[in-house]
């Protein structure tokens, strides 16, 4: 080769360098948006932390709302009412689930197994005002509001999504553990009981856990479940028990000062709750995946 | 004998579970439309296109909460898309390696705070800075375009809806739209780039194309999200019952005016017309859903390439 001057330039012409200049415009716009949301999360983190902060004590946390017109007073009942509920829920809603996703997994075959599935994916769309309004027509016309009739609802809202994750760790199990069971001349539904479940228990708690997460806030399924309840502390499942979510809904339309500052004490609790269990569930899955070595 | 027992006693007992889930769908449909029945023998179709929802006249119809769940979702979608998208191209194409991680799980995080206390911030923190500053200023600027008329005093309404709405969707659609970039076969992309595609030629020509009806399908489940909130939008969207073209002004959408009325609602007909609604809402949303999985399910978002 000699070193003739090449019959190209290698300095970027105006053409190439418009180019460029389009391409890190886009770069930096998909940094903004990034940016954008994380911001916005920080914004509604922050602001709920800020504002919450003067109502927090140990008071608010352990004493039931104050009566009508007098200071203080906390959501302890909320906060007893909110675990029983979503206790119940999660005992309806996780057994059911993953009975669907074992028979989804395990049994149907692929043609059976699709319309299930979309159905699934249907419910899980199904507005949860609506859900709501379902369990009110269902449980609550003619016998009245109760913690039971709440949890159902919220049920119907984790069902999916307990279905969901404990399909896919099912589907993760190598195949050899399942054929090396059978091949040893263990029946079906002792080796999907004594083999295969155990293996996914990391798996279906960490949907459980999600589920749990996403049923400790929802609100929609409650307002016409278990919304009109009498503020002290009680265990009462068969009558309307106070709530965190529904208590923060009523508190923010109300335009009294106290209690919005209670509301915002109320929503940081919440806040947190479902941030713990949201990380919790990530460490799960990711201690689950490492076990079956995904 | 007892292991043949077990096989189809399990077998028996998950087809179970699987066949109330779908009777559990079947079961909601019924029991709203049986719910709704009385208002749906009452007004017929007519219902949908009432503009006038007058609980002292005894007059109802649905047409001003259709068209606040079609603005508020409109808006939501036509903020979120591109946002949703720009934060998925990056998270799959551009992030570090250490920001990518972070940011990603941070993303999910925003879709894991509970609508109520969205709502809550939504109306003690974001309306009042949309009342005093956003909506004066669009006015201010863009007021010949009768959508932004008089800004809202207390900076609820439609459009602090569509904004709360925005919040809730992008998570949505952005997890989704990253797995579908995730999932371009690297030597597509890479072959764009040995052909001298810049990075932004290689998304434009390559990535999003290849994942077009992929998108379309995370917009339309945002969609579903949006439509079906109510909790949130009950919060912001200031209650009302007036189409008006001015987004800043107070109205409701199918989700919130049945959430707004849970104490109770006045007559057997009102109570009635509401259920009317939910039903109206129910099947919308199971329409939007069913449409998103049919597309998610026919189309393969990579059709071909591989």
């Amino acid at each position: 080769m000699s070193a003739a001057s090449p019959a190209f330039s290698l300095k970027p012409s105006g053409q190439l360098r418009r180019r460029r200049l389009v391409s890190r415009l886009m770069e930096s716009i998909g940094w903004l948006a990034a940016l954008l949301a994380v911001g916005v999360l920080f914004l509604v983190i922050g602001s709920v932390a800020v504002r919450a902060w003067p109502a927090l004590s140990w008071d608010f946390l352990t004493q039931p709302p104050a009566l009508f017109g007098q200071p203080g007073g906390g959501i302890s009942s909320a906060i007893v009412g909110s675990a029983l509920i979503v206790a119940l829920a999660t005992a309806m809603a996780v057994p059911f689930g993953v009975l669907i996703a074992i028979y989804l997994t395990e049994f149907a075959s692929r043609r059976v197994a699709q319309p299930i599935q979309l159905v699934l994916d249907v419910l899980n769309g199904v507005p949860t005002i609506v859900t709501g309004i379902f369990v009110y027509g269902l449980l609550v016309i003619g016998h009245g509001q109760s913690a039971y009739a709440g949890a159902f609802a919220l049920a119907i809202v984790m069902l999916p999504l307990v279905s969901r994750a404990a399909q896919e760790t099912l589907r993760l199990v190598p195949a050899a553990l399942r054929e090396g069971s059978l091949a040893l001349g263990v029946s079906r539904w002792r080796s999907v009981v004594g083999v295969i479940l155990p293996t996914t228990f990391g798996g279906i708690l960490t949907g459980a856990v999600l589920a749990v997460a996403r049923a400790a806030g929802e609100t929609a399924p409650l307002l016409f479940t278990c919304s009109i309840f009498n503020p002290a502390v009680s265990t009462d499942v068969s009558s309307a028990l106070p709530n965190i979510p529904v208590l923060i809904f009523t508190y923010s339309e109300q335009p009294d000062q106290a209690l919005h500052e209670q509301a915002w004490g109320a929503a940081l609790v919440l806040i947190v709750f479902v941030l713990l269990a949201s990380l919790t569930a990530k460490a799960l899955l990711a201690r689950s995946r490492r076990k079956l070595g995904r | 004998m007892g292991d043949r027992i077990g096989d189809v006693g399990l077998r028996l007992l998950t087809l179970l579970a699987a066949l109330a889930a779908v009777a559990l769908l079947g079961a909601i449909v019924w029991k709203v439309l049986a719910l709704a029945w009385p208002a749906i023998t009452h007004y017929g179709l007519s219902f949908v296109t009432g503009e006038t929802w007058d609980p002292v006249k005894k007059v109802f119809g649905a047409l001003p909460f259709i068209y606040g769940t079609a603005i508020s979702s409109l808006i939501a979608l036509v903020l979120a898309t591109p946002l949703a998208i720009a934060i998925a191209l990056w998270l799959s194409e551009l992030a570090p390696g250490a920001a990518r991680g972070v940011i990603g799980s941070l993303v999910e995080l925003l879709a894991a705070i509970p609508s109520v206390v969205l709502g809550l911030w939504g109306i003690l923190v974001l309306a009042p800075f949309l009342a005093q500053h956003l909506e004066p200023w669009l006015h201010d600027k863009l007021g010949f375009i009768p959508i932004f008329g008089e800004p809202s005093p207390t900076g609820t309404g439609l459009f602090t809806a569509g904004l709360i709405l925005t919040i809730m969707v992008v998570p949505i659609i952005a997890s989704i739209c990253r797995e579908l970039f995730l999932q371009v076969p690297d030597e597509l992309e890479e072959g764009a780039l040995a052909l001298g595609a810049t990075r932004w030629e290689t998304i434009r020509g390559v990535i999003l194309p290849s994942t077009r009806t992929g998108i379309a399908a995370a917009i339309i489940l945002g969609l579903g999200r949006a439509l079906g909130e109510a909790i949130a939008v009950t919060q912001v969207i200031g209650g009302g019952t007036t189409i008006s073209a001015n987004i800043f002004g107070p109205i409701d959408t199918l989700a919130s005016k049945i959430a707004a009325s849970y104490q109770g609602a006045g007559s057997g007909l009102e109570q009635a017309s509401l259920l009317y609604l939910a039903a109206i809402l129910l099947a919308i949303g199971l329409l939007t859903n069913l449409a998103a999985q049919i597309i998610v399910r026919v189309f393969d978002p990579l059709r071909g390439t591989h």
